[in-house]
């Protein structure tokens, strides 16, 4: 009934190429876009933003990221812990070596960082394949994680091995450290992340997207009818780890303020994001939003709802968490491989068709 | 003979003794992977399991204790009785098979047909349902596992070492245990894929599914087969483990250890995955030992990947994997 693209005709190459062509997906773009800016951060308080929205914020652009590697390009990282690690490192040794530079400087340097670090762990990906390649990711995982917690020159060398975020402020806001507020943290990550989400969504659709997209169906093909191997991957690595990056000083700087590497950026980092962009959809931006979104708010309501309404220990509920994940893990690569995108899209399809499905 | 030399000697023989153990975990992976081409994620987790249930049985302790307490609010803890070791290992095989029957019914039979990536992403799942369902099943705290291997300093080589060469080779009596069972195992598979109808069939499946179909091959039963013959291993790999470390957690984490492994023997060869066991648990001791007190040690972690990783890069199918052949 509302949800269909009759009447709403193109009329301009700017109309056909905009990335929302259906009207109502477009007004619905906009109304997200504008509760996020302009009202949620007036209702925020503390809970609110560090339970749930910086998390999710945060975990969607590094979803993003590496949907762009996994899901568009079809190279399986579990290196992610290590390149979120190396984002946050770069960011901490950013803001304390330039203390009076804007935040948005460092953590987008953060990114481009970590994407010349992802680019030289590419590297191998252009001889090994499939299995192999994503056993080598790990390479990254455990080397990174290795290297800032031996290396005291990246901790500053600090007596607790830890590194802790000194207060910084952009245009005079408190952003890092214990005194930021809550709205301006919030406002902080999503600026990042509509802009990551933007960039994203427009490097997919263009050449480069293109070209991911071909390796990842088939690239022995794909390199015979003239995509370059080299070129693609590389920018798949260096676009996801830039990304990937971003989420790793945000969720350091902004998120917890401290961090000690081992136990913040380990394999189960690598895996939680893995899990979300599958069970969010791989290869779709969307995806990435729903299924940061849906393993933030899990924990949160099995523990709300386990220890506080049921009255379960809290041992307990952790357990109960992991085989929950894990059943939903299964339960969707066996209904639904392709994820929470793809109900989406079908409810879209339907949507089309209401209420005359014939 | 120089002091270093010595100690460099007894470095890379306790470094085989823990590439045999790695080569354990791996076979089980090598197992799964040649019969179904499902990287199985979950072995170190079913090796986990199978030590928790093997300790559980043992000391007749009630499953799902601590759920059933919190529900109902009871306070039963465990039976009162202890089952010994024998008994115990064969109704925890019984448990593995069980669990064998039921991944394959629940899981694997759904997915049948998908990609080798999505299978090994529904590992991760399954690895994580089956820690949760450990945890729950057995609770989460540190336990110790002794079914009667013997552990501690090896003192006949201790001894003989210490006349050749003047300082006693420190060897533990179940790092020697280990070596001689998981030779034992791999003797045993590989007579069992080579000259019995079962082990045949399991070939066939893992040459061309459709063909086997065919010919007669039940593909269900096979499949069972195969991740009860994992989880078999898993077992055996889980006392070791669980005997030299405790059982917790972390020893799901062997499967970690087990990957560089598998990549620098190939996915698919038995052989392999003991090759490659030997070279990653010397190597990763030597450069702990020559090179590790110079970078801030610990290096234990990370650099059986890197040798694996730098391997791949001259050899990307493993040392003994198949060749890859590529077409469009």
């Amino acid at each position: 009934m509302f949800y269909r693209e009759a009447g709403d005709f193109k009329t301009s190459y700017v109309d056909d190429n905009q990335t929302f062509p259906i009207k109502f997906d477009r007004y619905r773009y906009y109304v997200v876009v504008a509760v996020a800016f302009g009202i949620i951060p007036f209702l925020i308080n503390d809970y609110w933003a560090n339970a749930l929205l910086l998390p999710f914020l945060i975990y969607a652009i590094a979803a993003i990221g590496l949907n762009i590697l996994v899901g568009y390009c079809g190279q399986v990282s579990l290196g992610t812990g290590g390149f979120m690690a190396v984002g946050a490192y770069a960011c901490y040794k950013l803001m304390t070596a330039f203390p009076d530079v804007s935040m948005f400087i460092h953590v987008i340097l953060a990114g481009g960082i970590t994407a010349i670090v992802g680019v030289l762990f590419g590297l191998p990906s252009l001889r090994i394949k499939g299995f192999y390649l994503a056993v080598a990711t790990l390479a990254a995982q455990f080397f990174l994680v290795w290297l800032f917690n031996r290396v005291p020159w990246f901790y500053n060398y600090s007596a607790s091995g830890q590194i802790n975020a000194p207060e910084r402020d952009v245009f005079g806001i408190i952003i890092t450290g214990p005194n930021a507020p809550a709205w301006a943290t919030y406002l902080f990550c999503l600026i990042f992340l509509a802009v990551s989400a933007l960039i994203a969504r427009n490097l997919t659709r263009g050449t480069t997207g293109r070209s991911w997209m071909a390796i990842r169906d088939m690239d022995i093909a794909a390199e015979i009818i003239g995509v370059n191997p080299l070129k693609a991957k590389l920018t798949a690595f260096a676009a996801s780890s830039f990304f990937v990056g971003i989420a790793g000083a945000l969720f350091f700087a902004v998120y917890l303020g401290a961090v000690e590497v081992g136990e913040v950026f380990g394999i189960q980092k690598s895996f939680l994001v893995l899990f979300m962009i599958i069970i969010g959809g791989l290869g779709s931006i969307f995806g990435s939003f729903a299924g940061a979104a849906f393993l933030v708010l899990l924990p949160v309501v099995l523990k709300v709802v386990g220890a506080d309404w049921l009255g379960w220990p809290t041992d307990i509920v952790a357990h109960l968490q992991l085989v929950i994940v894990g059943a939903l893990i299964v339960m969707f690569l066996i209904l639904e491989p392709h994820g929470l995108a793809q109900l989406w899209r079908v409810a879209k399809e339907k949507l089309r068709l209401w209420p005359f499905p014939h | 003979m120089p002091e270093q030399l010595v100690f460099a000697m007894e470095v890379i023989l306790n470094g085989l003794m823990a590439g045999v153990l790695y080569a354990l975990v791996a076979l089980g992976f090598v197992l799964i992977y040649k019969a179904s081409g499902i990287f199985n994620y979950a072995q170190g987790v079913m090796a986990l399991f199978a030590a928790m249930t093997l300790v559980g049985i043992m000391n007749g302790q009630v499953p799902f204790a601590h759920l059933i307490n919190a529900t109902f609010g009871t306070h039963v803890h465990d039976f009162g009785w202890t089952v010994p070791a024998l008994l115990a290992i064969l109704m925890t095989m019984g448990v593995m098979v069980l669990l064998a029957w039921a991944v394959q019914r629940f899981v694997m039979r759904h997915l049948v047909g998908q990609e080798p990536i999505i299978l090994f992403m529904a590992t991760i799942g399954l690895a994580y349902f089956l820690e949760g369902v450990a945890d729950l099943m057995w609770g989460s705290e540190i336990k110790t596992l002794d079914v009667g291997l013997p552990q501690g300093i090896n003192l006949w080589i201790d001894e003989s070492t210490f006349n050749i060469f003047g300082y006693g080779f420190f060897i533990d009596n179940l790092d020697i245990v280990a070596t001689v069972i998981a030779a034992l195992l791999v003797a045993a598979l590989v007579a069992f894929s080579q000259y019995t109808k079962q082990g045949r069939a399991m070939r066939a499946v893992a040459d061309d599914h459709q063909a086997a179909l065919s010919v007669g091959i039940s593909l269900n039963f096979i499949w069972i087969m195969v991740w009860s013959v994992a989880g078999f291993v898993a077992l055996v790999a889980g006392i070791m483990w669980g005997t030299k470390s405790g059982v917790q957690f972390s020893l799901s984490l062997i499967a970690l250890k087990a990957l560089p492994v598998l990549m620098l023997g190939g996915f698919t060869s038995i052989p392999g995955a003991i090759v490659g066991g030997l070279i990653i648990g010397v190597g990763e001791k030597l450069f702990e030992f020559a090179i590790g007190p110079l970078v801030g040690g610990a290096t234990e972690n990370w650099f059986a990947y890197v040798l694996a990783l730098i391997f791949l890069v001259f050899r990307p199918q493993g040392l003994f994997g198949e060749k890859i052949i590529e077409r469009v």
